[in-house]
């Protein structure tokens, strides 16, 4: 395994190991969730513009459950990203990783200044995610479908071992039509893993267009408690819902059904060309286009206003 | 249902199932006992198969260890990401289906999940080969040792018994790379005594001849034993060597034997392209050897359907049909 598990001394950004619940929702909280979104967009920007292409708007679409999930919903330590009883966070989304090593770097799960070598050769941080190469990535992906059995098995792995972790697994909402993902909801209905938790990134895009266009997968949150899961939909840029919920769902210790979390997100979220362009699933910006994009992330509020507004 | 039952879907010691496994496929025990004697000695191992708990006769193992062990359904798929998500929290599991499903339907997972991601799950290919015989060529498996073996990461062992195979669980323990274990039906004779030396990727020499030299894996190891105890005898020097291991391939071994031989023979339930013989051809044509190639197995064809017993004497892959091919050779 390379090593680039020594990590550099960085701070911590919540100040502490986040081994206890957090603090009050307060609005300096949902604020700081906001601000962390921000960062994954604008981080992303920047990323991307090392490799020349990416999945801006995949990455877009998740970054307020990445900046919830990774500043307030999981269990993590500092510096320890294979601390054994850490929350768990799995990508079938794998092409959105690029929005998350920002956040592994923030944890000092390796030095910050390997983002900087995004896609380059020698450095491990690739458009789909390498647990081998990445210390903080619970699993690699990048065939699509995977993932939820995968983080099936860590319950199990878990169970056996006496340790209660929570398993997240992020979804793409064109990943339901692979058949693998169905599998895995099965079998974790009949092992009662009441701590994996699937969040089904509802952004309405794959990349041949419209999810329901090309292969229709309604109506979802039927399907899912149809399969014996606790099905919650939310507003998936709405970070105070979104803390609410994955809050509430670590409280509850005696559940014994799996749950999915279907997110409704917008593809692009944030910048307003990329909503309103289906065709943005991989693309890379123009120095122009970028400078208008990252004024529009900094300048943007997030949250039911742009789902509300003008985005289709 | 207790806390421990609930991952599992024990069987049960009085089933017709149950019996049958015992009567008719003795060589299976092999596999429960060993993953048990790895439980029992403080091991963190796990068990799994999609609904072939009697096929593979891990119901033994259930019975024992039934929190130890996962009913996964039909679902080869889940099942092998699954393992791989097990063996990221320390837990070691073994997973087994019938060989056909698990090196074709699960090979992307294997190498994404298991492989790529470099985590030791065990991986037990059942009834490889034509053992299922008149079952149908869809369950039969002569293409998976070639996927097995280009897949980048992973140990390919075809053990010749239930004793070697055991052998081979026991020094996986201190294994730390994925492995596929390729077995047969548990009707085989067997080769060895109870745990013989193994170790990963060390040939054993059986005999040594200076005619030609039988390199056989798995199920044939045994009636090419028969076949050389016999060409032997006919005053033929004619050598033996168990490739158990057939990723990594003991190159030492093969460029001793054809170091020795004029004809090497490979002998193989697999197709003849890219198995063993595949295996032993990239070897040789590497070193330049000046003994001659001969692959013995499946002739790139759909295997007919048959009784097993049926199958390997009409494919030559019995100790008889090994022998004519051996005197035709040097005819």
């Amino acid at each position: 395994m390379p090593t680039t598990a020594t990590a550099a001394p960085a701070p911590d950004p919540m100040g502490a190991d986040r081994t206890l619940m957090p603090a009050p929702l307060t609005p300096e909280a949902i604020a700081h969730l906001e601000e962390r979104a921000r960062h994954v967009r604008l981080e992303t920007i920047r990323l991307i513009a090392i490799a020349k292409v990416g999945h801006y708007s995949s990455t877009f679409s998740c970054a307020e459950l990445f900046a919830t999930l990774y500043y307030d919903a999981m269990r993590l330590r500092h510096g320890e990203p294979r601390w054994p009883d850490r929350d768990r966070f799995l990508m079938g989304k794998g092409h959105a990783a690029v929005g998350l090593y920002p956040l592994l770097a923030d944890w000092g799960f390796f030095p910050k200044e390997l983002l900087d070598g995004y896609t380059r050769l020698g450095n491990p941080l690739g458009d789909h995610p390498d647990m081998t190469k990445v210390p903080g990535v619970d699993f690699s992906s990048g065939s699509i479908g995977h993932a939820l059995s995968a983080g099936l098995g860590m319950v199990m792995g878990g169970r056996m071992m006496g340790r209660r972790f929570d398993v997240y697994v992020m979804l793409g909402d064109g990943e339901m039509q692979e058949g693998q993902v169905w599998e895995a909801a099965m079998a974790a209905a009949h092992q009662k893993a009441g701590n994996l938790i699937a969040i089904v990134d509802r952004n309405g895009y794959q990349l041949d267009g419209q999810v329901d266009e090309v292969m229709g997968i309604e109506p979802l949150a039927d399907k899912w408690r149809a399969f014996g899961w606790e099905v919650h939909e939310v507003d998936g840029h709405d970070v105070a819902a979104l803390a609410t919920l994955f809050r509430r769902l670590k409280q509850d210790k005696a559940r014994d059904k799996p749950v999915c979390v279907i997110a409704r997100t917008l593809k692009g979220k944030g910048v307003g060309y990329m909503e309103r362009e289906a065709g943005w699933h991989l693309g890379y910006l123009a120095p122009e286009d970028e400078a208008a994009a990252i004024a529009e992330i900094m300048g943007q509020p997030t949250g039911l206003a742009i789902l509300q507004g003008d985005a289709r | 249902m207790t806390a421990a039952n609930i991952l599992a879907g024990p069987a049960n010691p009085g089933s017709w199932q149950y019996r049958q496994l015992n009567a008719r496929a003795p060589g299976l025990s092999y596999l429960s006992d060993a993953l048990s004697a790895l439980v029992e000695d403080g091991h963190l191992v796990m068990a799994g198969t999609a609904d072939l708990q009697y096929s593979n006769g891990l119901a033994r193992f259930a019975a024992r260890h039934p929190d130890r062990f996962i009913q996964f359904g039909i679902s080869e798929q889940n099942m092998v990401s699954a393992a791989a998500g097990i063996a990221t929290t320390g837990v070691m599991p073994f997973v087994a289906t019938f060989a056909s499903f698990l090196g074709l339907l699960c090979c992307e997972q294997i190498r994404m999940d298991v492989a790529y991601s470099a985590l030791p799950v065990r991986l037990i290919g059942h009834h490889a080969g034509i053992a299922l015989g008149f079952y149908g060529t869809s369950h039969h498996a002569t293409e998976d040792l070639a996927i097995m073996r280009s897949i980048a990461g992973l140990t390919v062992v075809n053990p010749a018994d239930g004793p070697q195979l055991a052998a081979a669980i026991k020094a996986s323990a201190d294994h730390p790379e994925p492995i596929y274990f390729r077995i047969g039906r548990g009707q085989e004779p067997n080769v060895y005594e109870d745990l013989p030396d193994f170790r990963f990727g060390k040939a054993i020499e059986h005999e040594t001849g200076t005619d030609l030299t039988i390199i056989a894996c798995g199920t044939m190891v045994h009636p090419s034993r028969e076949a050389v105890r016999a060409l032997r005898a006919s005053g033929l020097s004619i050598g033996l060597t168990d490739m158990h291991t057939i990723k990594p391939l003991d190159r030492d071994a093969v460029l001793a034997a054809a170091e020795r031989s004029r004809i090497i023979l490979t002998v193989e339930e697999h197709n003849i392209l890219g198995g063993l013989g595949g295996a032993v051809a990239e070897a040789m044509a590497e070193a330049g050897t000046k003994a001659v190639l001969i692959r013995h197995g499946i002739r790139d064809e759909y295997s007919l359907v048959a009784p097993p017993t049926h199958l390997y004497r009409h494919y030559k892959l019995d100790a008889a049909g090994i022998e004519t091919v051996v005197r035709d050779i040097l005819a």
